[in-house]
């Protein structure tokens, strides 16, 4: 397609060959309860879009303990939580497409999807969930110097491959990225039979759980890192070994390699768990923007994007921490369906003219960071109710404050709200906050009534 | 002596301290009971749940776990056992037990998924 208007065109020849109320894409923990939350809220029309034979997502290849914690106060396996939402979802009787890759989802909230039963279809929705997950990030994204032979994975693909297949990669292995993957990769690498040498981290500090450093590398004894990198890659057709080195932080340059400190490490395999990224080509696509700190949509409240009708929830909107988190998340997205699916049913039965009927948003606040505060979730507040905001911080802070202020509008555009000017809305101090560590504030509704509209509020450290 | 423990009960991850300096063992700096009993018997007998797989006989893999922590010096021996287990071609549902007391541990080693042997999933 060259232009805007071909694409156009190709709309209108759309054919709907299924309609459901709400339609999610992804049957991962997030897209489960998204729907497990809008049948428990009266939506009896409801379809999940899974691209794999299975649900669960990620949760199918976490065979390790840590979730369910939040949600069921006992701790669970991946494959026994995502269990638990399944079970639900079997219970209310949920339609699941299984084996079924959607290709595209349009403004109209119309999914198109393919899969070897049914071909290329259209199902038209009333509102469309996106719960997509995230990837992990690649090694091409890291450009490290050397050769390129085989025996390099992320993390999580050699989890595909020794938890599902039962195929360890390799033997002796070097980690490079100490996100919660890498740690659970090298305790299982370790307890099917292989040797990690060492797990490295290019920050003074992990990414992944403390728990998880102390029961997936201390137990095992082995060591890991800090602000070390792997600085070259060895081997022809098979990795030999990686030359790592110790890095330090440049003004200006960033991480640079200390000259000096080069080991070489011998090894087959070396596995990356350097971070996450949203899965978003679906979302892009569809014209939905994206916030470049999260790399997920930007949403307001109720983790609804700037196109009405279509919401975004789990990892595909910003990595969480747990999956409890995401699984919890999804059902603020799942109610929100439900909720639209029935003020549109409403308004149609009181007989609005089509296109008329898409519920009003009132106000509009915008939420900011200050570059300390990476990012928040959400990004806009359309709706004076308590809100519970998720941020995450860039660095580690030592006993820093989180300062909450609104710069009003002068130009009140609903005039309902009762502060001018610019005003603290809220303080809270910390031990500490890691980057590792997403946290949490409540924007109380009294808070929101002093914000006017078009006006934004700032998250800031101090 | 005094030895940091860090908790690894749930995602919190608290920094436990346990002193026996005055004969007596004291634990401190836990945020409940649970993290306080994790360190007892960190500094006693390190206890840990295995979580790893076992084999289907369509040559996927079955999630399995103790249903109680094991001696974390077990863990290796455990594994061994784990790899003779051969399963038989029938239906598996979470919690089933796939092999009892597994090397004397008292523990019993679960599925943690389901598995159809028709459908192969």
């Amino acid at each position: 397609m060259q232009d805007g208007k071909t694409e156009e065109m190709n709309f209108e020849e759309k054919t709907v060959d299924f309609r459901y109320d709400i339609v999610i894409i992804g049957g991962g923990p997030a897209g489960m309860s998204a729907a497990v939350q809008a049948y428990e809220d009266g939506s009896r029309s409801i379809l999940i879009i899974e691209r794999e034979k299975r649900l669960g997502g990620i949760l199918k290849q976490c065979i390790h303990p840590g979730f369910g914690l939040e949600m069921y106060k006992e701790e669970l396996t991946g494959p026994e939580f995502a269990a638990r939402i399944a079970a639900k979802v079997r219970e209310y009787g949920i339609k699941c497409m299984m084996s079924t890759m959607v290709l595209d989802v349009d403004q109209q909230l119309r999914v198109t999807a393919t899969s070897s039963e049914l071909g290329v279809f259209t199902v038209q929705a009333k509102a469309v969930v996106l719960a997509m997950g995230c990837r992990e990030r690649p090694r091409g994204a890291l450009n490290t110097p050397g050769t390129r032979p085989a025996g390099v994975y992320t993390a999580g693909a050699a989890q595909y491959f020794v938890n599902m297949y039962g195929y360890l990669p390799g033997k002796e292995v070097v980690i490079l990225g100490s996100g919660d993957i890498g740690l659970i990769m090298a305790r299982r690498m370790t307890l099917e039979g292989a040797k990690v040498k060492a797990v490295c981290e290019v920050m003074p500090y992990s990414g992944g759980l403390a728990r998880n450093i102390e029961q997936c590398l201390n137990d095992f004894g082995i060591p890991l890192m800090l602000s070390h990198t792997v600085i070259e890659v060895h081997g022809k057709e098979r990795l030999t070994g990686v030359t790592i080195a110790q890095v330090e932080n440049v003004p200006g340059a960033g991480r640079v390699p200390v000259k000096g400190t080069e080991q070489y490490i011998p090894c087959d395999t070396l596995l990356l768990s350097v971070g996450l990224i949203p899965e978003n080509e679906l979302t892009v696509k569809c014209g939905i923007k994206l916030d470049p700190a999260t790399k997920g949509a930007a949403v307001d409240q109720d983790r609804q994007t700037e196109i009405p009708g279509i919401y975004s929830c789990g990892n595909v909107l910003h990595v969480h921490d747990l999956a409890d988190f995401a699984a919890q998340e999804a059902r603020i997205a799942g109610a929100a369906a439900a909720k639209r699916v029935r003020e549109l049913d409403r308004a149609e039965k009181e007989g609005a003219v089509e296109g008329e009927n898409e519920p009003e948003k009132k106000i509009r606040i915008g939420l900011k960071t200050d570059g300390k505060v990476r990012y928040v979730v959400p990004q806009f507040i359309t709706a004076r109710e308590d809100v519970n905001v998720f941020y995450r911080v860039s660095d580690v802070f030592d006993a820093p404050q989180l300062t909450v202020t609104v710069e009003n509008n002068a130009k009140d555009a609903d005039g309902s709200a009762t502060g001018e000017g610019t005003e603290t809305l809220l303080k809270k101090k910390y031990l500490k906050l890691a980057p590792g560590t997403m946290q949490s504030v409540t924007l109380k509704k009294e808070m929101l009534e002093r914000c006017t509209d078009g006006g934004t509020i700032k998250f800031g450290l101090s | 002596m005094k030895r940091k423990i860090t908790c690894i009960i749930c995602p919190k991850g608290c920094e436990i301290e346990a002193d026996n300096t005055s004969g007596e063992l004291v634990i401190s700096g836990y945020a409940c009971t649970r993290g306080k009993r994790y360190a007892e018997t960190e500094v006693t007998c390190p206890m840990r749940t295995l979580t790893t797989t076992v084999r289907l006989p369509n040559g996927r893999m079955l999630p399995v776990r103790t249903d109680s922590p094991i001696p974390k010096s077990m863990l290796f021996e455990c594994m061994n056992r784990v790899a003779e287990i051969k399963l038989e071609p029938v239906r598996y549902a979470v919690g089933d037990i796939i092999k009892r007391d597994i090397c004397g541990t008292g523990a019993n080693l679960i599925s943690s998924s389901s598995w159809d042997p028709v459908a192969g999933i």
